[in-house]
């Protein structure tokens, strides 16, 4: 009896005070990140870029405070699945911010639609899938996939830098297959020629073997490998005397290699890429997010500017937010207001306007770069040439772009035309 | 190897056709349909060199295990670690003072002590509970790697080599021949990788001949064979115990050096490098320092011509090895019943 009474004695007391201020109670948001193993660097700076965001708007959105909850993983999908049920079912997040792998995107896009009252907002991870293939209708990615960091790519190398043929050395699993496709489809399309894919297990160490099966008659080699491999690779292909012309996948040149200690990463200066930002553009929205994430953290406790991981988060964050605002704080209705808002923000993201297309799936800007050595001895990826309005399908006509095939190991096949 | 053949005249035949057959696919030309049919020879020979060195970075770690596992029936966990730290340790050494060679020493020493306060902190204490050991030793491989991903960050660390290693040497071995003009072509092969696994190879034969010509040698066999009847004898088991423990700890740091120079040092490799030594030694059987040679071979070659000729399962293999080797023969290759 005692505590009914209490129960709606606060009830009214807050229905009182939710008249005047819009609502008092914080807001929790789950953040998912790979905070423990291989890609814990990446995790952490993927956090950075949220706190950052977090930072400029005073920890307050649509007048409720956020609470943070940061859940843990690993990379593998089951780890992402288990931390944001923990997330969602026994901390009661409203929304989640994440995750950051490829793999475990397609996990939580599947486990967001066993929890519709929540909504999910991607954080960085880009297979194709995840909202190319049965998309989930709360889960939102503000970031592009794979195949859309590599949009200009392919174009540049074969009209600026001459290379005919090529061959891809990638790792063997869903991003990375994502990345290729993109790049294939741009580059034959251009009139250029895949001649070998191979493909190496995540977390190959040794690569002695695979670079002496590396063909030695292209005119350049495309890696899509990352962390811990990208430096591997880079240090055995140079006590190997490899001297090819390389072409670098995303997350190849991404801070996390550059800022390597060890000299590996230099055989990286003057490589061609392609991702979602250029570090040295001198765009002053985006000087401003490299100094707002530079203020944000000393120096000993982040890289010299965001990485694209931080980037993803910051979008993401920034996306949460601005709903958060316009719709002031109002989660009700299994927020219907919200969600509404996401899908049709067109957010103002310092690398670029972002928009979602009907899968919740962003149409962004990407970034064409090549590695150079900045004056404090630092590397860092220099802009090249901007392409916008990248969307999923790369421009090609939707139905074409399905007849392609999911990205794999040989899909898509080199061809100069797909329709 | 008389009375082998004498035995097994069947099984000589079989080694010395695939002995010959070996020889000559390292030192022949190719014809056009072998290379038709198994692809180039300079790929062969590089995933069979590699194969080799890879080898010899997996003994150096394994072996100190298997020693330490063969004299005191620990099962030390923690051995990724010590690599780990080694490597660590051996990157500031070499970056402050810019000589390479130094980092080996000094990720030894400093590791073998640590080694030293393992076994006299931990170790002394729960002689004997083979379990309450291998839980410890966990424990102190999590606390451990998380550590040194406080004191070092997560980033990638990677040695640097010094220029006179740096680079690839030519080989006297022919890959191929010149279609233009007919001349030979010539392996070429990173300098360094030579250079560490003859130091493996050489630490290996240091380790046999120590173990098997000197009475210290004798001491720890006697050790691993009847340890409560070596110290009624008066041997002072405890120290020989400490010095093995820091040796084998010590090789785990400097294989961390090596590691680091070849590969990259970074959080996560010191569960791969247990789980390799681990398989390792229970291929090449526990405690015997010519089973752990064999094994690291054996895992080594495993993994490199996986990843050439069978990528998607190169995984696989070496878990298979060690399969068999449990299905057919438990106790190792080289491993004592």
């Amino acid at each position: 009896m005692n505590s009914k009474l209490l129960t709606t004695l606060s009830v009214a007391a807050l229905v009182a005070a939710g008249s005047t201020v819009v609502s008092a109670e914080p807001l929790k948001v789950g953040v998912l990140a790979t905070l423990e193993g291989t890609y814990t660097v990446l995790g952490e700076d993927g956090v950075r870029g949220l706190k950052t965001a977090l930072a400029q708007s005073d920890n307050k959105a649509g007048g409720r405070e956020i609470e943070l909850v940061i859940g843990a993983t690993d990379a593998s999908p089951d780890s992402a699945v288990r931390a944001a049920r923990k997330l969602v079912e026994q901390d009661g997040v409203e929304i989640v911010i994440g995750p950051l792998s490829g793999s475990e995107g397609i996990a939580i896009r599947d486990y967001s639609k066993t929890q519709p009252q929540v909504t999910f907002i991607n954080g960085i991870s880009g297979a194709q899938e995840t909202t190319y293939v049965t998309p989930s209708d709360n889960f939102f990615r503000f970031n592009m996939d794979g195949a859309q960091w590599s949009a200009g790519l392919g174009d540049y190398i074969f009209n600026e830098k001459g290379y005919k043929t090529i061959a891809t050395v990638g790792e063997d699993y869903s991003f990375v297959y994502t990345q290729v496709f993109g790049l294939v489809t741009e580059f034959c399309a251009a009139g250029g020629e895949v001649t070998e894919r191979l493909w190496v297990p995540l977390g190959t160490k040794d690569f002695g073997s695979i670079i002496a099966a590396l063909p030695d008659d292209v005119d350049a080699i495309y890696l899509g490998l990352g962390g811990g491999d990208a430096v591997n690779f880079l240090n055995q292909y140079q006590q190997a005397g490899g001297d090819a012309n390389l072409i670098g996948g995303t997350i190849m040149v991404d801070g996390t290699v550059l800022s390597s200690k060890g000299s590996a990463k230099d055989a990286l200066i003057g490589v061609p890429s392609s991702g979602p930002q250029a570090d040295t553009w001198d765009d002053p929205k985006w000087q401003s997010y490299v100094k707002a994430y530079q203020d944000t953290f000393p120096p000993d406790q982040r890289f010299p500017s965001p990485s694209l991981l931080a980037t993803g988060y910051y979008n993401a964050t920034n996306a949460a937010l601005s709903c958060l605002n316009e719709t002031g704080g109002d989660l009700s209705d299994g927020q219907k207001a919200f969600r509404a808002c996401l899908a049709g923000l067109e957010l103002d993201a310092p690398n670029g306007k972002i928009a979602l297309d009907g899968n919740r799936q962003a149409i962004g800007t990407n970034f064409v770069s090549e590695v150079v050595e900045l004056d404090d001895g630092t590397l860092a990826t220099k802009l090249v040439s901007i392409k916008e309005n990248v969307n999923q399908t790369l421009g090609i006509e939707p139905a074409a772009f399905a007849k392609i095939g999911l990205p794999s190991r040989e899909t898509p096949e080199c061809k100069t035309a797909y329709e | 190897m008389r009375a082998f053949a004498a035995r097994h005249p069947w099984w000589t035949a079989v080694i010395a056709i695939a002995a010959a057959v070996l020889l000559m696919l390292i030192f022949l030309v190719w014809p056009q349909w072998l290379v038709a049919g198994i692809g180039r020879k300079k790929v062969f020979l590089n995933a069979l060199f590699n194969g080799i060195t890879l080898g010899g970075l997996y003994f150096l770690v394994a072996s100190g295990f298997t020693l330490i596992f063969g004299l005191m029936r620990n099962v030390n966990l923690a051995h990724g670690s010590l690599y780990l730290l080694g490597g660590y340790i051996g990157f500031f050494v070499a970056e402050w003072t810019g000589f390479w060679l130094l980092a080996f020493p000094a990720a030894f020493l400093v590791v073998a002590l640590l080694g030293v306060v393992l076994q006299v902190v931990v170790f002394q204490r729960m002689e004997g509970q083979d379990l309450r050991q291998t839980l410890v030793t966990i424990g102190i491989s999590i606390v451990a790697a998380d550590l040194m991903l406080w004191a070092f960050g997560g980033d990638f660390y990677n040695i640097g080599t010094p220029s006179w290693l740096s680079g690839p040497m030519e080989t006297f071995f022919v890959t191929g021949v010149k279609r233009s003009s007919g001349d030979l072509i010539f392996l070429k092969y990173p300098l360094v990788r030579i250079v560490i696994f003859a130091a493996s190879v050489g630490i290996g034969v240091g380790m046999w001949l120590l173990l098997n010509r000197t009475r210290i040698g004798m001491l720890v066999r006697a050790g691993v064979d009847d340890s409560a009847m070596l110290s009624a004898t008066g041997a002072r088991i405890n120290l020989v115990f400490v010095g093995v423990f820091a040796f084998g700890a010590g090789l785990a740091g400097v294989a961390g050096v090596v590691g680091g120079t070849f590969q990259s040092i970074a959080p996560g490799e010191d569960i791969r490098f247990l789980l390799a030594s681990l398989i390792v030694v229970i291929v090449g059987g526990m405690g015997s320092i010519p089973g752990a040679a064999l094994g690291a071979l054996m895992i080594g070659l495993a993994e490199q011509f996986g990843s050439v000729y069978f990528p998607t399962y190169a995984v696989v293999l070496t878990f298979l090895i060690m399969v068999a080797v449990l299905a057919f023969r438990p106790q190792g290759l080289m491993g004592r019943a």
